[in-house]
């Protein structure tokens, strides 16, 4: 045996994590579909397929956004690795939100959907969001990493600090009186950007 | 002939029509109190009522007419109502009808019921969300109970005010909207016999989460214009002030008529889902009451008073 045996348990450990980052990434599309399947979305099934996407997918990007802190705070920088797992997640069920709005509840009516991106801020806003998530998506594998260079492809990633504010804003703008839901994913994506700034400030004052 | 029959008769021997039809709404009202509980095991009696205005459309299920609902009183998701209003009583109940009329009055919900002819009135319901149900309602219509309290030339809009209960009302903790709901109608609209006060729904009693015990249903409108759970109608000289004009009045106007040419600012009016079909449909003007409403905006400019 070329490995040393004590390191065999870490890595099936460390395989385990893994999995359970998959399986609770995918719950939420499971229980979407389950309930959908069963027919158990309620009455409107569709708006309620569009709005669970979309909630998941913010949530995730948050998330993604809170696995930086969280690996410092924690003092666990190995959980850095699962970022981009959630990342692409996140990006998925954008993806699903978008394509079931466009394909089920548009049924691909293009002229109403470029309508609704000119008319209607909340689509043009989410439109957006979605546009500039995918240059991250497409560039979030190691060979990017390289070919862009680590400095360049950080500087990309930053768009992520403009995308999950356009989504929390898409959200807030659909809701008709309790603003609630949508202030909350706000404060917490505020809050993760005032330890990003506060981190900032006490490393350049550390120098 | 007829006459020589009744001639034959006595009076004990006839039960008035309109008797009959009491007794039975009395019974129906009863069975709402729970007082017909009594009756152990037997399900609840319906309204007695005919058959008023229809449509050949095709019902929404009773299912989603009471699990898919907007009464922010309850909270603000769609299966809140349902869930959260089995704490609310809408038994006993009194509506003060005042304001501008000769005869003010305060009202018991029975006797409301014992005091009008109940019809069924199959309508559209088009919320300002996108959605649409057909509805079979049970009520009678405004028109007789304003009717009743004489107006005087001062009435020229009728204001709604709905139930303030926030122990029974979970809904009312937060103020998504300014409590207590208000709605309100011009004095035209509210005599047009098509505007309906629901007491019933699918022949029964209204459920608690459609708007327990007495709603206002106008069908050319976005559905927030239907109070629930109403305590007072007054008829007043001046435009009262309604709930959701006031949170955000370039989104919801004081008419606020179904119109598929005037969108609402962050969402297109131009097609609706009906709730159980897949592709979305077309919006009809007044949601399709045109023929029977237009009139009432002659001259009217729809996009200034949305």
């Amino acid at each position: 045996m070329a490995n040393p045996p004590r390191k065999r348990p870490s890595k099936l450990r460390g395989n385990l994590i893994y999995a359970l980052v998959w399986l609770a990434c995918f719950a939420p599309l499971v229980w979407v579909a389950w309930k959908g399947f069963n027919g158990d979305l309620g009455a409107n099934p569709i708006e309620k397929l569009i709005r669970e996407l979309g909630v998941w997918g913010l949530r995730l990007l948050l998330v993604g956004l809170a696995i930086t802190p969280a690996a410092r705070i924690l003092k666990a920088p190995r959980l850095v690795r699962f970022r981009r797992t959630i990342g692409l997640f996140a990006f998925s069920y954008i993806v699903l939100h978008l394509s079931s709005y466009i394909g089920v509840d548009l049924f691909f009516d293009w002229n109403q959907l470029w309508k609704d991106i000119l008319k209607r801020p909340f689509i043009t806003l989410g439109m957006l969001g979605f546009t500039l998530l995918i240059p991250l998506a497409v560039t979030s594998t190691n060979g990017w990493v390289i070919r862009m260079g680590r400095a360049a492809w950080s500087r990309l990633h930053r768009l992520i600090y403009v995308i999950v504010p356009l989504g929390v804003v898409h959200y807030y703008l659909l809701v008709k009186a309790d603003h609630r839901p949508p202030l909350i994913y706000g404060a917490v994506f505020v809050l993760l950007m005032v330890w990003r700034a506060w981190d900032a400030w006490s490393k350049r004052a550390a120098r | 002939m007829l006459i020589r029959h009744a001639a034959d008769l006595t009076d004990n021997d006839v039960t008035d029509h309109g008797l009959y039809m009491k007794r039975r709404t009395l019974m129906a009202g009863l069975a709402g109190v729970g007082l017909a509980g009594a009756a152990a095991g037997e399900a609840r009696a319906g309204l007695a009522f005919t058959k008023g205005f229809s449509t050949t459309e095709k019902l929404t299920p009773k299912e989603d007419i009471t699990t898919y609902n907007n009464f922010y009183e309850f909270g603000v998701d769609k299966g809140d109502p349902a869930e959260k209003s089995d704490r609310f009583k809408p038994r006993p109940w009194t509506v003060r009808i005042d304001g501008a009329c000769e005869a003010p009055r305060t009202v018991g919900i029975e006797d409301l019921i014992k005091g009008n002819k109940l019809e069924e009135r199959i309508y559209r319901m088009r919320c300002v969300e996108g959605w649409s149900m057909v509805i079979p309602w049970v009520g009678f219509p405004l028109k007789d109970l304003i009717a009743s309290v004489k107006p005087t030339s001062k009435a020229k809009f009728v204001a709604f005010e709905t139930v303030m209960r926030p122990s029974e009302m979970p809904g009312q903790g937060w103020n998504t909207l300014d409590w207590p709901y208000r709605e309100g109608l011009r004095i035209d609209e509210a005599m047009h016999p098509l505007t309906l006060m629901a007491v019933g729904l699918y022949g029964d009693v209204l459920p608690n989460q459609n708007g327990a015990p007495l709603r206002l249903v106008a069908p050319w409108k976005y559905g927030f214009k239907g109070a629930k759970s109403i305590v007072r109608i007054s008829l007043v000289e001046n435009q009262p002030v309604t709930a959701w004009n006031k949170l955000a009045p370039r989104e919801y106007g004081f008419y606020s008529n179904v119109n598929p040419a005037v969108d609402h600012p962050r969402w297109s009016q131009a097609t609706e889902r009906r709730i159980g079909e897949f592709r979305r449909r077309e919006t009809l003007p007044f949601n399709g009451y045109g023929e029977y409403v237009a009139d009432l905006y002659k001259g009217m400019d729809l996009k200034r008073f949305y």
